[in-house]
């Protein structure tokens, strides 16, 4: 009878959906892509790409409407990155992203001007470079943010979000032939925003491009990470933390199109969700084209669930056109919180709150280190640590 | 001087369709320095006395008391326990992912002892006693328990069991799974832990190879939820003699 209680078997749950979505009706590639906003009709949450997202409270920022009067303030920490601003067409603007949804395209269409970050060939940037984007409570925004980082430039770009409103908004990653870019997207939104976006990148030969998302505050957020291959022999990393409370709808999308041989691609997400509502998504889409000889992937993605009624939809789909890859993989799970590992710390006089505070920083610990930006990795820390303590009280 | 006192103890736990009484009325006094073996076969409550003892939630105590010096321990949460003197070496130790062994040990100390211990003598102190029972340095930077062999989680049980020195130590089945040169390491982990700090200890066992290396002041057998007969190092052996069918066929 010990044995039951002894052998922690990890609830682990995946949305039946997944088993599926692993065998799509149609490929990946076939999803629309546009600048059209036409294209897009208003989704009615049936949709494959807006079967797990609230649309009934999208209405609003998905009409087709301008951006607001004082909607949103842009600050960039070094201005000496900032280049003339690209309209449609102009410069690398519309190489990379070409909008996958409503939102997208909604981005696009109502950004005449996109303001245009170009980060200097062979130019190593010893300091990050900030970009703290704040919205005005009761306005709508639409953004295009293209970040251009020329043949060996290595840096690091910060993105930080914060206040609230409703915005869509692009940003659009050009990673030059054998630069190294970290782009980071922190969502921290007052609990009423709404933040729709997609973020794509075209990563050149032999160039590393990390992003990382990481994702606690906002009423709906939805992150769009989508990867390309300009050239062989690129690395991406695609990372994500996020800490879903109640009522928060945190989704997050990647879709690693390998279209070019021997690249890599690694996507870790992990997120923990508290409270009654919580709701986080994750979609990781893989497609390993004919062409993609030599690819090598795994994307992974995990949930730990705090409380009761918190929902973690997890759906990972991988398609492989070649027999030729050097590895493909991926793996999902989503677990209650372990209670036969609170009993064991706490067994060592460690106090309950304490005690999870320390299995959560552990499961997150992994990603974390991946992250490896002190920059980022210390306030997120904190951040988690304080969403905790809310939990605590809650 | 510490005592843990076991008086009248009954213990439940839900099943699937009803309440099981697990144990019925158990009566124990463990004093500091003093090594108490409980043994009995599979099944007879063993564990359910050391995890009841503990506080898991599993287990609901239906009367009886347990108290340590005199202070109620079944009012307790199950920290309060270990930071009132109480230590459970468990069987099967659970992962605790992303969390360092350094970062656990220290952050367990710190809990019990009420003060954050002096980073250079516990550095120092971390890793004598990690030598002594045959642990590599990189043990400390990996995962509480993670992908740890059978014989890695009994030694890193121990090794809290020397850090965290408590007054009392309950040893569930510590011996369970461990060849003869890592139950000799473990033994005297144990008992180093008790002439150095006089702990009072538990030791519930399956077998008696273990009480050739930890040898118990007394020896209490275990059937069916209470003790059935106690008496002196001598019990033991005989048990070894005539295993534990004396007790199983006086049930029938």
């Amino acid at each position: 009878m010990l044995n039951s209680l002894l052998t922690s078997s990890p609830k682990t749950h995946i949305d039946p959906a997944a088993q599926l979505a692993a065998v799509p009706e149609k490929s990946r590639a076939e999803r629309t892509a546009s600048f059209d906003v036409a294209d897009f009709p208003m989704p009615h949450g049936r949709e494959e790409d807006w079967r797990f997202t609230p649309v009934d409270r999208l209405t609003g920022l998905l009409a087709d409407e301008p951006t607001d009067e004082g909607a949103m303030t842009v600050e960039v920490s070094d201005s000496s990155v900032i280049a003339p601003p690209l309209a449609a067409g102009e410069g690398v603007r519309g190489t990379a992203l070409i909008p996958g949804d409503r939102a997208s395209a909604l981005a696009h269409a109502h950004s005449r001007k996109a303001l245009h970050l170009l980060l200097a060939a062979d130019t190593e940037y010893a300091e990050p470079v900030r970009v703290q984007v704040r919205g005005a409570q009761g306005k709508r925004s639409n953004g295009h943010v293209v970040i251009e980082a020329g043949a060996n430039a290595h840096a690091l770009v910060i993105l930080e979000h914060t206040g609230s409103g409703e915005h869509t908004a692009n940003v659009e990653v050009v990673v030059g032939d054998g630069a190294h870019l970290t782009v980071v997207s922190v969502q921290q939104w007052a609990d009423d925003a709404i933040h729709l976006a997609q973020h794509e990148a075209l990563v050149g030969r032999d160039a590393t491009y990390r992003h990382i998302a990481v994702t606690l505050g906002g009423a709906i957020v939805r992150i769009n990470a989508n990867v390309k291959y300009a050239g062989p022999g690129a690395d991406a990393t695609l990372l994500g933390v996020y800490f879903a409370d109640a009522h928060q709808h945190l989704e997050h999308r990647t879709y690693i199109d390998h279209n070019a041989p021997r690249c890599k691609s690694l996507v870790t997400y992990k997120g923990a969700l508290q409270g009654d509502g919580a709701h986080s998504v994750w979609v990781g889409d893989v497609l390993i084209g004919a062409e993609a000889e030599g690819t090598d992937t795994y994307e992974l993605n995990r949930n730990l669930v705090l409380t009761d009624g918190a929902r973690a939809d997890s759906v990972p789909n991988l398609e492989i056109e070649t027999g030729d890859i050097a590895g493909a993989g991926h793996a999902s799970s989503t677990g209650r919180f372990d209670d036969e590992q609170l009993f064991y710390l706490q067994a060592r006089g460690i106090p309950e709150h304490e005690a999870r505070r320390l299995v959560v920083r552990g499961f997150f610990a992994d990603v974390i280190n991946k992250i490896g930006v002190p920059d980022v990795v210390d306030p997120l820390m904190a951040a988690i640590d304080e969403e905790l303590a809310v939990g605590d009280t809650a | 001087m510490a005592t843990l006192e076991i008086r009248d103890l009954h213990v439940s736990v839900d099943t699937e369709n009803d309440t099981k009484e697990i144990l019925k009325g158990v009566n124990l006094t463990v004093r500091s320095g003093e090594t108490h073996a409980i043994m009995g076969p599979n099944g007879s409550g063993k564990s359910t006395l050391a995890y009841s003892i503990a506080g898991h939630p599993k287990y609901a105590v239906t009367s009886g008391t347990v108290t340590l010096d005199g202070e109620d321990v079944l009012a307790m949460s199950v920290d309060e326990r270990a930071r009132a003197g109480l230590f459970l070496a468990m069987q099967y130790p659970v992962e605790v992912p992303g969390v360092t062994v350094t970062n656990f040990l220290r952050t367990a100390k710190t809990a019990v002892s009420g003060e954050a211990p002096k980073l250079r003598t516990w550095t120092k102190d971390v890793k004598a006693a990690m030598a002594e029972l045959r642990m590599d340095n990189d043990f400390a930077e990996r995962g509480v328990n993670e992908g740890f062999s059978g014989g890695e989680k009994k030694r890193h049980e121990i090794l809290q069991l020397e850090l965290l020195e408590p007054k009392i130590a309950i040893l569930d089945e510590t011996d369970s799974g461990l060849d003869v040169d890592a139950l000799r390491i473990v033994s005297e982990g144990v008992n180093r832990a008790q002439g150095k700090d006089n702990t009072g200890v538990l030791l519930i066992t399956h077998y008696t190879r273990i009480l050739r290396y930890i040898k118990p002041d007394f020896v209490h057998v275990f059937v069916d939820g209470k003790v059935a007969e106690e008496g002196g190092p001598e019990l033991a052996e005989r048990l070894e003699e005539e295993g534990y069918d004396r007790f199983l066929a006086a049930r029938v």
